[in-house]
């Protein structure tokens, strides 16, 4: 901490600012525990990890640029299709599946970057709507490659590293699931400590702000959302390499919307958040749907209701909240 | 002589029947420091957001250098050295003065466009915000998030993030709206401080002021330019002293929406 009326260096203080904290690395490490602590729930785990990365992939764009999306299943499918496509025609390595998906997700989200950038608040959200159930529909429709209603049957995923057999019991699906997870945060960080993270956080602040500093916020926002797009991509591949199905919910409104609800909950524009947020969601929707099969929504709902009346900027927003309080007194 | 440094010629706008700007034909030389005075509602804010970009002129030409830039994008005019400031405060709340003046050098750097590198690394644009800072005082707070910042400490951030763009030619909307008296002058050292390589046209309402620091005047009323010249000569002419000057017994600190 700086001593009142000293000034840190602007340099040290910018490179504070980009440190690992301790907390961090206590949640990584957290991340394992389902291996030791709860191995019968290793494939929610998995699912977990590949929820939390779309989430994360959202939060780029929602949390950090201030673009409200209600349709990025949209990447998320294409990214699903496009890894169960390949290994459905003969090729299952998963790796090299992830980076084709990455790479059509991508794609998929640079083409539509152009229409986005032009748009803010609920033009914006009807847009991405408007995107994303033209797609499932285009996904429906095209049941001769898709498989339509019936889902994509036939997928089957090499070894892991040719080492590692997806078995089923999720513990080679969680630890490839939960590395990909990792390595992609990393890769989120440090984008978000990059210059061009600054500019996100400036269009976040004040978009009408920024052509008077000479800054090109339509190219800004098109960068981030191709990036977004394709993390989307890579979390729907991961999900029908594990559990080698792909079906229409992949790209479908639900998914959609419950991923807005996943970085909510947890708390928008903090990296973590839609960490966490996936985590408490799936662990609930998992408890609940066990108590009452029919009503788990019921549940979810008041969920959503009390954390955004009681904390308005998600789980991570009040425990700050509260570790401010706490420190001060 | 030699090319101005920003010209018009027969700008004109209307917001339908109402006109806001009638052939305005302006040039400014490089280095003078321009006062553009007028009563409310004269134009001189939609002079400005007609220069800059952020509204297009129904006819007429801007020329920046002898280039002519009437149809580039808000962006593309401060790249080239066309920057303003706001009457309102217009900044980034949350993120620090340092931040907002180093995302501001990075955009002019093009380092903003780099997301695989961490900002840190960028040595030579924090080192610039922070000398930016220091010049106008306002380093002792460079790691407020700007919110937090005292109204006047608003103003100079103002200026700090268009200084960051290199500007050829700095438009400046009522630098001093809102800043108490003895402030507002410090305030006006600091533009005057500017490098003579900048060309410097401000809206002022405060006449001291306006005599103080501009070594020329433009007079405009009902959206088109009434006169131009040396403070002196605007001082004295009957016309200005009729629309502006003249109304005598205006209280001179109320608020104003020009």
């Amino acid at each position: 901490m700086a001593l009142a009326g000293k000034i840190e260096s602007p340099q040290l203080y910018l490179r504070a600012q980009t440190r690992w904290r301790p907390i961090e690395i206590v949640f990584w490490l957290a991340t394992l525990s389902p291996y030791v602590l709860f191995p019968n729930y290793l494939s929610l785990a998995s699912q977990i990890a590949v929820a939390a990365l779309f989430a994360l992939s959202l939060d780029l764009i929602l949390g950090y640029a201030g673009i409200v999306s209600l349709g990025h299943a949209a990447y998320f499918g294409v990214g699903a299709y496009t890894a169960g496509l390949v290994s459905k025609y003969g090729w299952g390595e998963p790796l090299s599946g992830l980076a084709l998906a990455a790479l059509a997700a991508g794609i998929v989200g640079y083409a539509t970057s152009f229409v986005i950038c032009r748009f803010r608040h609920l033009a914006l959200i009807m847009l991405t709507t408007g995107f994303g159930l033209l797609l499932a529909e285009l996904a429906n429709t095209a049941g001769w490659l898709t498989g339509g209603m019936d889902g994509l049957q036939g997928i089957h995923t090499w070894k892991v590293l040719g080492y590692f057999h997806l078995d089923l019991y999720g513990s080679t699906a969680y630890g490839y699931a939960l590395a990909v997870l990792f390595v992609l945060f990393l890769f989120a960080r440090r984008v978000i400590h990059s210059p061009f993270g600054l500019s996100l956080r400036g269009i976040r602040e004040n978009l009408v702000r920024m052509p008077a500093i000479g800054a090109p916020s339509r190219a800004h926002i098109r960068t981030i959302y191709t990036i977004a797009a394709t993390l989307a991509g890579v979390a729907g591949a991961i999900l029908a390499q594990t559990t080698e199905t792909v079906s229409l919910d992949s790209l479908g409104f639900e998914r959609s919307a419950e991923v807005v609800v996943m970085l909510v909950l947890g708390g928008a524009g903090r990296l973590y958040g839609g960490l966490v947020g996936a985590a408490v969601f799936m662990i609930a929707r998992d408890q609940f749907s066990g108590i009452q099969p029919q009503y788990w929504y019921f549940w979810i709902g008041i969920l959503l209701v009390a954390v955004v009346i009681f904390l308005p900027n998600g789980i991570l927003g009040g425990l700050a909240r509260l570790t401010a309080r706490w420190s001060r007194s | 002589m030699s090319t101005p440094a920003l010209a018009t010629r027969g700008l004109a706008k209307n917001f339908g029947s109402l006109v806001v700007a009638r052939d305005i034909a302006i040039e400014l030389p490089k280095g003078v420091r321009y006062a553009l005075i007028g009563p409310n509602g004269a134009g001189k804010t939609t002079l400005i957001n007609l220069i800059t970009g952020m509204l297009r002129p129904d006819a007429g030409q801007i020329l920046l250098d002898d280039a002519d830039i009437t149809t580039l994008p808000p962006d593309q005019r401060v790249r080239r050295g066309l920057v303003r400031t706001y009457q309102i405060n217009s900044l980034f709340p949350h993120l620090t003065a340092l931040e907002s003046v180093t995302l501001a050098v990075c955009e002019r750097t093009r380092a903003a466009q780099i997301w695989w590198r961490e900002l840190p690394a960028y040595r030579h644009e924090i080192d610039e915000a922070y000398q930016i800072l220091t010049t106008l005082t306002l380093a002792s707070v460079c790691h407020r998030p700007t919110r937090e910042l005292a109204y006047g400490q608003q103003r100079l951030l103002e200026i700090a993030l268009a200084l960051a763009t290199r500007p050829k030619v700095l438009l400046l909307d009522e630098p001093a709206a809102g800043v108490p008296r003895e402030e507002s002058s410090e305030l006006f050292a600091a533009i005057a401080g500017l490098s003579d390589d900048i060309t410097v046209l401000f809206i002022e309402h405060d006449m001291e002021l306006v005599f103080r620091f501009a070594t020329r005047v433009i007079v405009m009323v009902g959206g088109r330019v009434l006169l131009e010249g040396p403070p002196h000569e605007i001082a004295t002419d009957p016309q200005v002293r009729a629309v502006y000057l003249g109304r005598a017994g205006e209280p001179r600190h109320e608020p104003h929406h020009g």
